[in-house]
């Protein structure tokens, strides 16, 4: 086997006659079906016949970037101190699948034959996960997330500091309506390729997304992730209030933290200081729902801290008593001191109070979005690494063979199939397409030792050296 | 799937558009839902422009017969023939305004769109532009011999929307030794064809000029054994005047027949403008 041109196109009888002529290939990249002579390129000038291979001339992008190796698939690279890695950006993919995948390529490293099968995989099912490092509220969750009126995801569970979002998928790329597939395909491309995406939640608000980008929620830029929940926020800075203020109220959307109720408070022998806020007390100094899910203070409605004070306990109060109320990303504060009346006035914020409410900022991350490619890899490209498909996946659940998408470190999901994850942002610029399916094309890389490729029935007859992919393919090194 | 049409966004924001020998820039100016409607209708319409070329192709191929018109169904091939026929007196193919062709048949979608405000769509080099009153596109001319750049305007006031440039060192075969010929024209299809039939005419016999059968070069060529230019070493300064003229005496023919605006021609570090559009400043530095 020496051409990737399709068997079948040579008896069609259009192309028939061709056959008598020596060395021509028919190439199948698209529907011209150029007759190519040895030697020569098709009418794109992108695929050419040499030495009887059809032979993608576009370049192919290698990254000089090393690789990090956690399985015995990628030796460590002191055997190469400049080591390339073939992605399949460029790559191109085949079609029908059971031809080999367009690059097979081997190369040594700290003595072993590493061989890197390189395709851009059609995936019909996949996914991208966005975290949204914010607590504002965006919308409830299982609520639909729309993109130019088309529905392209929804919310799902909330994380750590962040909301979630799942996007794009099977259904909404066929299963839906044609112009909710081609929608949700657009906006799957302009994630995967780190470009700004403007997202509308049912019932909630609008973000604009993009990978390692700050989220901008209804129109305003977010710029910190909380630097923890209010009960934890008062864990954290407790000692450095205590000599400052007799009362600190961390609001949040999750738990509002009350610091002299708090164990914190209480361990540092502060006396109760009697002011009781509204909402669902959990354990002491900290409550729930105390607010609702909004655009203001910590990623509640509040834009009055004075609100959630349901009463003063005159018994326990004292006139003078200084109060912090804050959010916790230190964005919003205000303080108040205590009058005669026991009623609450709001003061200029003492320095020493300003340097703690300051440090909350300083601790927390910047906001930001993060794009993960979710994407089966499972069915029929396989075939494209192996004749028998059940080896390639089980070497990669025996962590023989690693997986990568555009050179990418990725995750493999345990259980069936190969459903790999991969962060947007570790991958080359444009790294995605689409096919008008619709369907998401990505790079992918299965990388293993040469005598593990030849084990699982690989195409030994299409393994080529780095040296010659250097030499033959057209490419670029990022 | 590789027979499938792509699309990608460069970094710099253009689309790209590829299928098969069609490799597209777009760029769209306009209302951002305007735009992104436009380029939705005109993506629907591109995955079938390459099969209806390829039904086509075979008598695509042929050399155009005077006074024996062809017909063609395909939108894309009927504007191949129309920019051609006015040539049919010499030996020409509608293939010669196949990329320019192309490119006005997706243009067509980004004219007629509202909201849109200006657009150019580049097919390897032939663009299709349309401009809104009061806008205007500069598409910039590359000397690859002097490395000067010069500027085509497309505004409103006047009516050429096509640019398009020829020579034997372009991806296309020239009968010509013309280092590149840029036309400004009505549509990017007529650019394309006038752009072939003066770069072929920019020529003479001389041994530092190389030729070969194109037919010995590519597969499937309309051009069969004619022979196309392969290389062509330093000609005496005197020698690429008269070249010049000669190429130029086409393009003034197309120019009086109101084929085209203007024409740049282009030999080794020597140029040559004709033309008559005022607003046409080829060459600013």
């Amino acid at each position: 086997m020496t051409t990737h041109a399709d068997p079948a196109a040579a008896i069609e009888p259009a192309t028939a006659f061709a056959g008598a002529a020596t060395g021509k290939i028919i190439c199948n990249a698209c529907p011209v079906l150029c007759n190519i002579s040895e030697g020569r390129s098709g009418a794109c000038d992108r695929y050419a016949n040499l030495q009887g291979v059809l032979t993608r001339l576009d370049p192919l992008v290698l990254l000089k970037k090393p690789i990090h190796s956690t399985s015995s698939a990628m030796p460590p690279e002191e055997a190469e101190p400049e080591r390339l890695f073939v992605t399949g950006i460029g790559a191109t993919t085949t079609y029908p699948d059971y031809k080999p995948a367009p690059f097979i390529v081997s190369s040594r490293g700290a003595g072993v034959d590493t061989v890197t099968v390189v395709t851009e995989g059609i995936f019909s099912y996949c996914s991208f996960k966005v975290k949204i490092d914010t607590d504002r509220y965006l919308g409830p969750e299982q609520a639909s997330v729309r993109c130019e009126g088309e529905l392209v995801g929804h919310v799902t569970t909330a994380e750590y500091g962040s909301q979630m979002l799942s996007l794009g998928g099977v259904h909404h790329l066929t299963g839906g309506s044609k112009k909710e597939g081609r929608v949700a395909c657009e906006t799957m491309l302009k994630l995967g390729n780190k470009a700004a995406v403007t997202l509308e939640i049912e019932g909630g608000s609008s973000v604009v997304v993009q990978a390692g980008k700050a989220p901008i929620i209804n129109g305003v830029t977010e710029r910190r992730m909380r630097v923890g929940c209010g009960s934890a926020t008062i864990g954290i800075f407790a000692p450095q209030w205590r000599e400052h203020v007799d009362e600190v109220i961390v609001v949040d959307d999750h738990i509002t933290g009350v610091l002299t109720e708090h164990q914190a408070g209480r361990y540092l022998d502060m006396p109760p200081a009697g002011i009781r806020i509204i909402g669902k007390k959990s354990t002491p100094g900290r409550y729930f729902q105390v607010a609702q899910p909004g655009m203001g203070w910590g990623g509640t409605d509040i834009t009055d801290p004075l609100t959630i004070v349901e009463r003063i306990d005159e018994k326990k109060a004292w006139p003078g008593m200084r109060v912090l109320f804050v959010s916790t990303t230190g964005e919003d504060f205000a303080y108040f001191v205590l009058n005669e009346a026991l009623q609450l006035k709001s003061a200029v914020m003492p320095d020493a109070v300003q340097k703690v409410v300051d440090r909350i900022g300083e601790n927390c991350e910047p906001a930001l979005c993060t794009v993960l490619f979710l994407g089966g890899a499972g069915g029929s490209l396989r075939a494209g690494v192996t004749e028998n498909p059940i080896l390639l996946t089980r070497s990669i659940k025996d962590r023989l063979t690693k997986v990568t998408c555009g050179g990418a470190e990725s995750y493999v999901w345990p259980g069936g199939g190969i459903m790999v994850m991969a962060d947007v942002s570790c991958m080359p610029d444009n790294s995605f397409g689409t096919v008008p399916t619709p369907a998401i094309v990505a790079p992918i890389e299965f990388s293993l030792t040469l005598a593990d490729y030849l084990a699982l029935g690989g195409y030994a007859d299409q393994v080529r050296t780095l040296d010659d992919v250097l030499q033959r393919a057209k490419h670029v090194i990022q | 799937m590789g027979d499938q049409a792509t699309r990608a966004v460069l970094a710099d924001g253009r689309d790209h558009w590829q299928h098969g020998p069609i490799d597209l820039i777009i760029e769209v100016w306009g209302e951002p839902a305007a735009v992104s409607a436009a380029k939705k209708l005109a993506w629907q319409g591109f995955s079938g422009i390459l099969p209806a070329l390829v039904e086509e192709l075979a008598a695509l191929r042929q050399p155009l017969q005077q006074h024996q018109p062809a017909q063609f169904n395909g939108a894309v091939a009927q504007r191949m023939l129309a920019a051609c026929e006015p040539f049919a007196a010499q030996f020409i193919t509608p293939m010669a305004a196949v990329a320019g062709a192309v490119a006005d048949e997706v243009m067509a979608i980004f004219a007629q769109a509202p909201g849109i405000t200006k657009a150019y769509v580049n097919n390897g080099g032939d663009i299709a532009a349309t401009v809104k009153p009061g806008e205007s596109l500069k598409i910039a001319v590359f000397d690859v011999v002097t490395r000067k750049i010069g500027t085509v305007p497309i505004y409103f006031e006047a009516p050429w929307r096509g640019v398009a440039t020829s020579g034997w060192r372009g991806r296309s075969f020239s009968l010509g030794i013309a280092d590149a010929v840029t036309v400004l024209a009505a549509t990017a299809a007529q650019a394309d064809a006038a752009a072939t039939m003066i770069a072929n005419a920019v020529n003479l016999e001389h041994a530092a000029i190389q030729r070969a059968p194109a037919c010995a070069l590519k597969d499937d060529t309309d051009l069969g054994e004619l022979l196309v230019t392969t290389a062509v070493a330093a000609l005496p300064a005197a020698l690429v005047a008269q070249a010049l003229r000669a190429g130029a005496d086409t393009a003034q023919e197309c120019v009086s027949r109101g084929l085209i605006a203007a024409a740049l021609l282009q030999l080794q570090g020597q140029w040559h403008t004709t033309g008559h559009d005022s607003r046409l400043t080829f060459w600013e530095k």
